[in-house]
């Protein structure tokens, strides 16, 4: 439906966005996540051809976006960053001419004007002038301008901004039932708004592809279970070689604590793995008095800080399949992360619980903790946060 | 193409501008009306549409500013651009609909002959030539406003450069005056020409191997033809400059003279104008 090959865009020395490829074939809405100036909207803009990338390919619905332009944009709905409206013209004027643009049959437009402005809850402000509408109004003139013509792939940037938390919710909802007939692209830099509605969430930073994957999958991206917070009164050696002895432990990390003559212990279970009684009749038996112990999971926001914050450190190169879809995958990984996986155990992540809609596969995996879960502790200060 | 065009039209009139522009055009022919042929008794119609031409100096500028420079501001560009709508499709549409607009005073100017007509006889094929020549020249004025206001985002800016454009072309009779028309002054001034316009060639393609080519091949041929005949050279500025002569290519349809080398410079400089505001349209979405 929408497949994108090496996309890049220049400004100048400056890569905006670069080498990004991705495919999306099934409808579902799609998450564009990055932090601001991570070439989500540049992205957004080259898929629609509102921008022409320096080098790489977008293939709309079979149609090169440059080659055959008008073809590949009957297709699209955009809603770019600032509603593109005419602030002088009513929102049924707009509308109109919106469809007039989009090259609906004549005798079709007041149907489908009718039909947006009822999805996106407008009807009633049909004869109000743009200029005086609010925020959250003129956003869903935007959105009703996209949906336009029942095109097959929408993209909308930043769909929610300067709406109220009542139209979030509506508008949430909107976009879900949306990604039931279309293929809904959306970005966002805020989480819990893509977590909430969509299907797959594709990371963005520093104008390259990190991740494309399941809200689920990628919580579980680099610890893929539970990380265990202690603190314990003891040396820092009896404390690693305590948690060495100790089964059921897949990595840990310990370091200083603000506790008097205590060490702070970040441990990793393996998967499904309740570590915490046998943590504690361990340490209690060698004489390490925990102080105390926290269960801690890996959220969003975490993957998403630390899949962002290191753009050139990291790099998974595989594909595989998520819900039955094949989403390509190209991460860029760093050498420095690459040889730290080595002395992971292969099964420290089983991903036959997860929801049991995914197989992933081993190298992959231990990739994935490799970001969090580091067996080898350097000098304390270094790894502290 | 068509649908923005009539939501061009439609915004030019609910903004005041398309009303302010139609006003100006209107109110200055008949106040010359009124001096020429009502006061003053003269037969030829073209003598108001040549007094009022330079009110297109302030009319053109006041239409066009907003034309792109507007959708560029508020982004609308995005809507327009992301359509399944062409390039040149949108730029024509939007071209269309200021020649529209400029229509309508053009329609109601028409009347204007059949009032002499009432006082006496005047020829109709004559002055209708003028007044169509006078369209001609205004669609052409039109299409640079069009192309000044897709090459920047403010509206006031647009506007300003507009106007010092159309006053270039509008004294470029005088401005050739300044300069010698001796064959040796004309050969210099070219070899400076060709040499700024290499420079630029190499600014733009940043290729100093084509801007080299184009600096010594333009110098050694306008050399070569000093040579050959230096008297060919006589004048060649003034030539040059009178290409940006717009209101000039006027005076014969003024006369009545229905002049077919003007009717081609005129649809020349709309399609040129027309097709450069394409490129810069196109280059934006490049850079």
């Amino acid at each position: 439906m929408i497949e994108v090959k090496n996309l890049t865009k220049r400004y100048g020395d400056h890569a905006a966005v670069d080498a990004i490829s991705f495919r999306v074939e099934k409808k579902g809405v799609y998450g564009f996540l990055g932090p601001n100036g991570a070439g989500k909207s540049t992205t957004m803009n080259i898929l629609t051809g509102y921008l022409a990338p320096t080098s790489g390919d977008v293939i709309v619905d079979g149609h090169d976006i440059l080659e055959e332009p008008e073809a590949a944009k009957r297709s699209l709905g955009y809603l770019p960053e600032i509603p593109p409206l005419y602030t002088d013209m009513t929102v049924g004027e707009y509308l109109r001419f919106a469809a007039e643009l989009r090259q609906i049959p004549k005798n079709q437009i007041a149907q489908s004007v009718e039909s947006v402005m009822a999805k996106t809850d407008i009807t009633n402000m049909k004869d109000r002038l743009i200029k005086n509408l609010s925020k959250g109004y003129r956003q869903r003139t935007g959105l009703a301008q996209a949906l336009l013509g029942n095109p097959k792939i929408l993209i909308l940037d930043e769909p929610m901004v300067g709406l109220d938390p009542k139209q979030i919710v509506e508008i949430r909802q909107l976009i879900r039932g949306l990604g039931k007939e279309h293929i809904v692209i959306l970005s966002s830099h805020i989480l819990s708004e893509v977590q909430e509605i969509c299907d797959t969430i594709i990371i963005i930073s520093h104008g390259k592809l990190v991740a494309i994957d399941t809200p689920q999958n990628l919580e579980r991206y680099m610890s893929g279970s539970e990380i265990l917070q202690v603190t314990a009164r003891g040396s820092k050696t009896a404390i690693e070689r305590a948690l060495a002895a100790l089964p059921g432990v897949a990595g840990y990390k310990v370091t200083g604590s603000e506790e008097k003559d205590a060490c702070d212990a970040e441990v990793t279970a393996e998967e499904g793995k309740d570590i915490r009684e046998d943590l504690f009749y361990l340490f209690a038996e060698k004489k390490l008095p925990v102080l105390r112990m926290q269960m801690e999971k890996a959220s969003l926001e975490k993957v998403f800080l630390e899949l962002t914050s290191q753009p050139d450190t990291e790099k998974t190169d595989s594909s595989k399949k998520t819900r039955g879809k094949r989403v390509h995958v190209s991460l860029d990984l760093g050498e420095a992360e690459e040889d730290d996986d080595e002395p992971l155990p292969d099964d420290i992540l089983n991903p036959g619980e997860e929801d049991g809609q995914t197989a992933e596969d081993a190298p992959e995996t231990s990739e994935d903790s490799a970001k969090d879960v580091q067996p080898e502790t350097s000098s304390d200060g270094k790894e502290e946060d | 193409m068509l649908a923005i065009c009539k939501k061009e039209i439609l915004s030019c009139m609910n903004s005041m501008v398309g009303c302010v522009f139609i006003a100006l055009l209107l109110a200055l022919c008949g106040v010359y009306f009124t001096a020429y042929h009502l006061n003053g008794a003269y037969p030829k119609f073209s003598y108001t549409l040549q007094g009022m031409s330079v009110v297109f100096l302030i009319a053109v500028p006041i239409l066009t500013m907003r034309s792109l420079a507007e959708e560029r501001r508020q982004k609308t560009d995005q809507l327009l651009l992301t359509s399944p709508v062409s390039v040149p499709r949108i730029v024509f549409g939007k071209y269309l609909a200021l020649v529209g607009i400029f229509a309508i005073p053009m329609v109601v100017i028409c009347f204007y002959p059949l009032i002499l007509r009432a006082f006496g006889s005047i020829s109709f094929r004559e002055t209708y030539t003028g007044v169509f020549g006078f369209f001609l020249m205004g669609c052409a004025y039109l299409s640079i406003g069009l192309l000044v206001s897709s090459l920047t985002e403010s509206t006031i800016i647009s506007a300003v450069i507009c106007f010092l454009v159309l006053f270039l072309t509008y004294l470029m009779d005088g401005i050739e005056n300044f300069f010698p028309s001796t064959s040796a002054a004309s050969f210099i001034s070219l070899l400076v020409l060709f040499a700024i316009l290499s420079l630029l060639i190499w600014h733009w393609t940043k290729n100093s191997l084509i801007g080299g080519i184009c600096l010594v091949g333009s110098e050694a041929a306008c050399a070569i033809c000093y040579r050959v005949s230096a008297s060919s050279f006589q004048g060649v500025i003034q030539k040059i400059l009178d290409v940006f002569y717009i209101s000039g290519r006027f005076s014969n349809f003024a006369d009545g003279i229905f002049d077919i080398d003007g009717v081609v410079y005129f649809l020349l400089v709309i399609v040129i104008c027309l097709f450069l505001t394409v490129q810069s349209i196109q280059k934006r979405r490049w850079s």
